[in-house]
């Protein structure tokens, strides 16, 4: 099912890709016929669609991209190396923060319901999901760069400078993460063998943690899957506005100077990874929850 | 009306002979219903307007609604008129060419929110943008409730194998992460519809309308129908089991006509409330697109690429950032809190 998804997706990309007309190079200086010729025998855009549709997907197989038609010399599949490490950073600190405060929030909430700790953890989860990452990150910026000058706002030497990207990136998921705890912590917290728990004399502490939270957080868990999927997409836009030279960042840059193989193997390549990404939460989901049976 | 009998034990069998006296008229009274019955709609309205929040919320969008379509025609300033030698101008100032002519007695009126660098109004602007921000919400919702809730009622009703190769084609479309294939078709959709708008008559509303509104709408309803189809489905079903259903097919009525008159009207509470929380998103996604740049063209502006204008005077002029900003969340927040609001109102069910 997912390799079926991959191959749909690289499918739809290759044939959207020649939906433009006109071929990349003519969006450079118009060249002369003969360097066009060249330059599309180069790329072997000469050979019929159906031709260059098995040439590109063999080349997929073998994780070749091709070469960026834009970075000239450099191979697409470098680039997304590159930028991807970067990414990988930010976005995986951005995860790691969201459930980490996410889940804390969200417990306490639950552990408080109706008080006002509660109603605060909600309110701020309510505009947490209500705010775009861009208009948040903006935001930021003006807030700690431009009025108070604590914090870089653009590129990525320090820790520093990792501070807003992460607090942009994971803001949305963290307010959805307590939100998520929220109910099935008052869920949990309403069932028989948390009373049971209890009536055995089990401290606080232990039921919390070793009955509540392993059953409350499951949700959590299959939320990770669209988690990771909105950090990577979601740091498109975060990574273009603190200029972080990450995948994001590239794949901003290619769309607008229509670099196609660059368009092509990010698109791919992200894809892939999210759907990978979900599968894998699938599988861990099943891990954790014995109760659910794979297939 | 039963007198209670101290004698009688609790458990004892013995009959109580008053129970099987015949009613008397006040008794049968009490029977008549006093109250009429209350509409599925009427009911909905009525926990509605209970909810603060959600009455609230209401107000706002009726407000930023009025913001947005008809304050516009009563503004001075159009969206692309530039005014010249008011550029740049912070919030309710006026350039020094207008100052004279307020000295020669002319009203001018002020900018509230300031110039751009181009010398347009940007509270003029604000409006348009709010304006696109929202239709392109509505017609999305309204694009995605149609494919949604047809596909879904289709495979749910049907049923066996249709359903099972239609659920598989939502499965996968759903796991594809939907922004880069949106991004991908922004770019790519725009050469054949460019050509189709220019060369195929009957084809030149798309200019009209502008080929980036166009994409966004093609892209959403090639991909964001499918949570709404899950949920159509889920319900119909449930719905298809129960007995009007028998009935209408009994009597002999169509598969469409079952579908349309009877099973999508009882699902009516899941799709409002469906396609109001889907607004946001789809406003969300435009901004999303306008703010990197290949949403809405210019010189139409839209929140998003107001906010990415924004950005390269962000140290001078941060208010050209709030603007948008404020606007685009308060949007986004409202309407949540609206779909949250109509849930609980007409589908208690849904609520978690």
């Amino acid at each position: 099912m997912a390799v079926f998804t991959i191959w749909l997706v690289a499918t739809i990309t290759f044939f959207l890709m020649f939906l433009v007309p006109g071929g990349p190079f003519l969006a450079e200086k118009s060249p002369s016929p003969a360097t066009l010729e060249a330059l599309n025998r180069k790329y072997g855009l000469d050979q019929p669609v159906i031709v260059q549709y098995k040439n590109y997907m063999l080349n997929l197989l073998k994780g070749d991209f091709g070469e960026s038609i834009k970075q000239r010399g450099r191979t697409v599949g470098k680039i997304i190396s590159t930028g991807f490490k970067v990414s990988a950073r930010v976005g995986g600190i951005a995860i790691l923060v969201s459930v980490l405060i996410g889940v804390p929030l969200g417990s306490i909430a639950a552990l408080n319901r109706g008080k006002w700790l509660d109603n605060l953890i909600m309110v701020g989860a309510t505009f947490g999901i209500a705010v775009p990452g861009f208009v948040l990150s903006t935001v930021l910026m003006i807030i700690f760069s431009v009025w108070l000058n604590w914090l870089p706002t653009y590129g990525l030497s320090s820790w520093r400078h990792y501070i807003m990207p992460v607090m942009a990136l994971s803001f949305y998921p963290t307010a959805y993460i307590s939100r998520l705890m929220r109910t099935s912590m008052l869920d949990v917290l309403g069932q028989d063998y948390m009373r049971t728990a209890k009536a055995k004399g089990l401290s606080q502490f232990r039921t919390l943690f070793k009955h509540a939270l392993r059953n409350a957080i499951l949700p959590v868990v299959t939320y990770l899957g669209p988690l990771i999927a909105y950090t990577l997409t979601g740091s498109i836009i975060i990574e273009k506005i603190f200029t972080v030279p990450g995948l994001g960042n590239e794949f901003i840059s290619s769309i607008t100077g229509r670099d196609y193989t660059m368009i092509m193997g990010t698109t791919i390549f992200l894809a892939t990874l999210v759907i990978i990404m979900n599968l894998l939460v699938d599988i861990a989901y099943k891990i954790i929850d014995p109760r659910i049976k794979l297939n | 009306m039963k007198d209670v009998n101290k004698k009688q034990k609790p458990f004892s069998l013995h009959l109580d002979v008053s129970d099987f006296l015949p009613a008397d008229k006040e008794e049968k009274q009490s029977l008549v219903i006093m109250r009429e019955s209350v509409s599925f709609w009427r009911d909905g309205a009525r926990r509605f307007k209970k909810n603060k929040v959600a009455m609230t919320s209401l107000i706002i969008i009726i407000l930023i609604l009025i913001f947005a379509f008809i304050l516009p025609s009563f503004y001075p300033y159009s969206y692309e008129q530039q005014v010249r030698e008011s550029e740049n101008l912070a919030p309710l100032q006026y350039s020094e060419a207008e100052l004279k002519r307020m000295e020669a007695g002319e009203k001018v009126f002020p900018h509230f929110l300031g110039t751009d660098k181009l010398g347009r109004d940007i509270t003029a602007r604000l409006m348009m943008g709010s304006r696109i921000s929202l239709l392109v919400g509505l017609v999305a919702s309204v694009l995605v409730l149609i494919i949604g809730s047809l596909y879904g009622s289709i495979a749910g009703y049907f049923g066996g194998k249709v359903d099972l190769v239609m659920m598989r084609i939502v499965d996968i479309i759903y796991t594809i992460p939907d922004i880069l294939i949106i991004i991908l078709l922004m770019v790519t959709l725009k050469y054949p519809l460019q050509d189709l708008a220019n060369t195929v008559p009957g084809f030149g509303w798309i200019n009209d309308i502008g080929i980036g509104l166009i994409s966004i709408f093609i892209v959403f309803s090639l991909l964001y129908w499918v949570g709404m189809a899950r949920i159509v489905r889920g319900q119909i079903l449930s719905l298809k089991e129960q007995e009007y259903v028998t009935a209408a097919r009994a009597l002999g009525a169509s598969h469409r006509r079952i579908i349309g008159k009877h099973l999508l009207v009882n699902c009516i509470g899941p799709l409002i409330v469906t396609t109001t929380l889907q607004i946001p998103s789809a406003i969300f996604t435009e901004s999303f697109l306008s703010f990197i740049g290949i949403g809405v063209q210019a010189p139409m502006p839209s929140l998003g690429s107001m906010a990415a204008d924004a950005i390269g005077g962000i140290y001078s002029y941060p208010h050209r950032l709030f603007a948008p900003a404020i606007m685009i969340s308060l949007i986004i927040l409202s309407f949540n809190l609206l779909g949250d609001g109509l849930r609980d109102a007409f589908d208690p069910k849904l609520k978690n």
